[in-house]
């Protein structure tokens, strides 16, 4: 145990001192966050960077004139010129679009040098919409006073029944966080993987392996390899997740200490008192976009952050063990890397067509067979089981998936090290599935 | 020291080894000789125990052989290599270890190692940065870092320049005398037959021969000797205690090679061709290991 104790330091410590790990360290959450921060930034911001649209109207009804409202980044703006008057002037100029509404409301249309945006084109519509059944009820008597108090502005919370009483269920954060652990977990069992495929190799093509298991068994040093490196991944995400929480804890701040007021109001719209006030809003809007930010915040604050982390862990070690004990099968099979070709698609089709699935089907069907399937079997349920781990699965299948895990890492790391220890010492041998299966068979 | 008995080793239908025995004594060095894929890399994996014998058994010291051995023993495999990457201290550091050398006592051997072979400042080089004969040295070094009793060395001086090999050969032969068993495995059989006390020789997954290097020449001594002497042409008759097999003259100096006959000795010859000229040369023709094996090989044909 002493012997493997010193492999796995020796495979650690070569790659925890590698340049590229620290780069790689350091690099993906400024990556990340930098990232999120554009996109938080160009979404906070997208009115004011848009370029404001100014959209002359040429209303032949005369029921809209003065009553559009100007929304975010559109600009309404009335002539009483002539529909071919007002066409000639938009034509030759950006951001300047021509609403043209015939007195019988029938074909309106807007006209632009460059194609008007679909939310542009909706966000009218709605105002046209609202506009014109207002007028109608009011048409048929019905009393403004009636009319304004009649608007309302429903939101529709999903909740979920638990024994814990009732879970806010709302779906879309769970499928962000679904798919970003599986595509963690799968592109870390490629990462890691093809690292301890490289390492075998290494050994192979400098030929220090035989002096090596002079010393020691090889299970041991195959043992040792990918424990060595599988510790190097959880050292990666363990400081990714370290690096991650604190910068986005001083740009948190930084960004608090940017405007307190705003974010202050943001916090009492987002108050159930808040909701009264929208209310007395007349016209429909879309929910503040600063407001749903701090919902989703508060979506995130409800995810089980513990239950999550430990189950990702546990299924990005043993989904790793049994796909790199596969990858040093491969290793050891040939002489060098570009021979890993033909053993490299049982290995990488298993993983791509689970992921695939995942994001596509079992995300959006958590329960269904298929899924459950997918996330029993071992070579599938890393990446499987992440996905449906945020829409609640029953624990007995969970404990199953994960005993399965187990006892597939046993087999696959039992197959592989018989075939191993023939492998490394084959030399200039082409290696077949034939060959790979001939291996096992030998005796000791 | 090592008895290796009726060992059987086949792979896929090929025996790479067929009912080999043999026995190395301790403190003697052994050439293990044979053509390439006469099985030599086999048995030597079998004694490291990198596979196992389908049958048969080594005992090692008298014990039979354990994983508790392989501290024991010091490898040096055909196929050798270091880690590129990796610095060379720290590499030999990594062996010593694994070969069950504590921390501190690693250090201080392999620092002795390195001014003993003169590369002392390489400690913190990486290998791919070293020249051939340094990486050689290293390996070397990680091969005795751990005073093995025994010490394989598969064709130990491929690959070294004639100033390294030498350099080696001594520091082996050092080693030996401290009390090392030493096995040289090699098919340049002539590489090492001056070196070796006792020898054995495979051909085609059978020993054919095994023995003390002396016995199996006295075995194959064919009363053969070599003459050169400048004079009068010889032309023995009946009496001679000898028969020339092969002779070329160039003026007066000749060039004789003789059988003696039975009954007599080797003074015999030079006491009969001191009347006729001056002897510059005189020796034993023995065969070599060489000779040896393909007369052994063509017998057995």
């Amino acid at each position: 145990m002493n012997k493997v104790f010193l492999i796995i330091r020796r495979e650690y410590l070569s790659r925890v001192k590698k340049k590229s790990f620290i780069v790689m360290t350091f690099v993906v959450p400024i990556l990340v966050i930098g990232m999120y921060g554009t996109m938080g930034y160009l979404m906070a911001k997208s009115d004011e960077l848009g370029d404001a649209k100014n959209v002359t109207v040429v209303d032949e009804n005369g029921m809209f004139r003065n009553n559009l409202k100007n929304v975010s980044n559109i600009k309404f703006s009335y002539t009483d010129e002539t529909y071919d008057k007002a066409k000639a002037k938009v034509t030759d100029k950006e951001n300047a679009y021509l609403l043209h509404i015939p007195a019988s409301l029938e074909n309106v249309e807007i006209l632009s040098e460059k194609k008007a945006g679909a939310s542009m084109v909706s966000s009218i519509e709605d105002q046209m919409n609202n506009l014109v059944k207002n007028h109608k009820l009011v048409a048929a008597g019905i009393d403004t006073a009636v009319l304004r108090k009649a608007q309302s502005h429903l939101e529709i919370n999903a909740k979920q029944i638990t024994a814990e009483g009732e879970k806010d269920a709302d779906t879309l954060v769970a499928y962000g966080v679904a798919f970003l652990c599986a595509f963690l977990v799968y592109m870390s069992l490629f990462i890691y993987g093809a690292q301890v495929m490289r390492g075998v190799i290494e050994e192979k093509t400098s030929r220090v392996i035989e002096v090596i298991i002079s010393s020691v068994k090889p299970f041991q040093l195959m043992l040792g390899k990918i424990i060595g490196i599988g510790m190097v991944g959880l050292t990666q995400f363990l400081l990714w997740i370290i690096l991650t929480i604190t910068l986005t804890g001083v740009a948190g701040t930084m960004v608090m200490k940017g405007n307190p007021a705003q974010v202050q109001q943001t916090m009492m719209q987002a108050s159930p008192a808040g909701a009264n006030s929208a209310v007395a809003q007349s016209t429909l809007q879309k929910p503040d976009k600063q407001d749903m930010k701090v919902k989703i915040m508060q979506k995130i604050q409800q995810i089980n952050v513990t239950k999550t982390v430990l189950t990702f862990l546990f299924y990005f070690l043993f989904g790793y063990f049994i796909y790199s004990a596969v990858f040093a099968i491969v290793g050891s099979a040939v002489d060098n890397e570009t021979e890993t070709q033909q053993f490299m698609l049982p290995i990488t089709l298993p993983l791509i067509f689970t992921f695939i699935l995942s994001i596509s089907f079992v995300i959006n069907n958590p329960d269904s067979p298929l899924s459950v399937w997918l996330s029993l079997i071992p070579f599938t349920s890393p990446v499987a089981m992440m996905v449906r781990l945020q829409f609640d699965v029953p624990a007995w299948q969970l404990a199953l998936s994960m005993g399965l895990l187990l006892a597939g890492f046993v087999f696959t790391t039992w197959v592989a090290a018989r075939i191993y220890r023939v492998g490394i010492l084959m030399y200039g041998k082409k290696a077949s599935y034939r060959e790979l299966v001939k291996w096992f068979f030998y005796k000791e | 020291m090592l008895s290796i008995r009726h060992i059987v080793k086949e792979y896929d239908k090929y025996r790479a080894l067929d009912d080999v025995s043999m026995e190395v004594e301790k403190g003697s060095i052994f050439g293990l000789l044979g053509p390439n894929g006469a099985g030599k890399t086999s048995l030597i994996r079998i004694i490291n125990q990198i596979t196992a014998p389908d049958s048969g058994e080594i005992f090692f010291n008298g014990e039979r052989l354990n994983q508790s051995h392989i501290e024991r023993i010091g490898y040096l495999p055909e196929e050798r290599g270091l880690y590129k990457k990796m610095q060379i201290g720290e590499q030999i550091m990594y062996m010593a270890r694994l070969k069950g050398l504590s921390n501190d006592e690693a250090k201080r051997r392999i620092k002795t190692w390195f001014v003993k072979l003169g590369i002392e400042s390489w400690w913190n080089k990486k290998v791919e940065e070293l020249s051939k004969g340094m990486q050689q040295k290293a390996q070397f070094i990680a091969t005795v870092i751990h005073e093995p009793e025994l010490l394989i060395l598969d064709e130990p001086f491929s690959g070294f320049d004639p100033v390294n090999a030498e350099v080696i050969k001594d520091e082996i032969l050092e080693l030996n005398k401290k009390g090392a068993t030493i096995i040289f495995s090699t098919h340049r059989m002539e590489s090492v037959e001056e070196l070796c006390d006792s020898i054995a020789l495979l051909n085609k997954s059978h020993k054919i021969l095994e023995g003390r290097v002396k016995d199996i020449k006295n075995t194959y001594r064919s009363n053969s000797y070599l003459l050169e002497y400048s004079g009068s042409n010889a032309e023995p008759n009946g009496n001679a205690p000898f028969t020339i097999t092969e002779t070329s003259s160039n003026g007066d100096e000749h060039h004789l090679k003789l059988k003696l006959n039975s009954g007599a000795n080797s003074n015999d010859i030079l006491s009969y061709f001191i009347t006729k000229g001056h002897i510059s040369r005189f020796e034993e023709l023995i065969p070599t290991m060489n000779d040896i094996f393909i007369d052994k090989v063509n017998k057995m044909n």
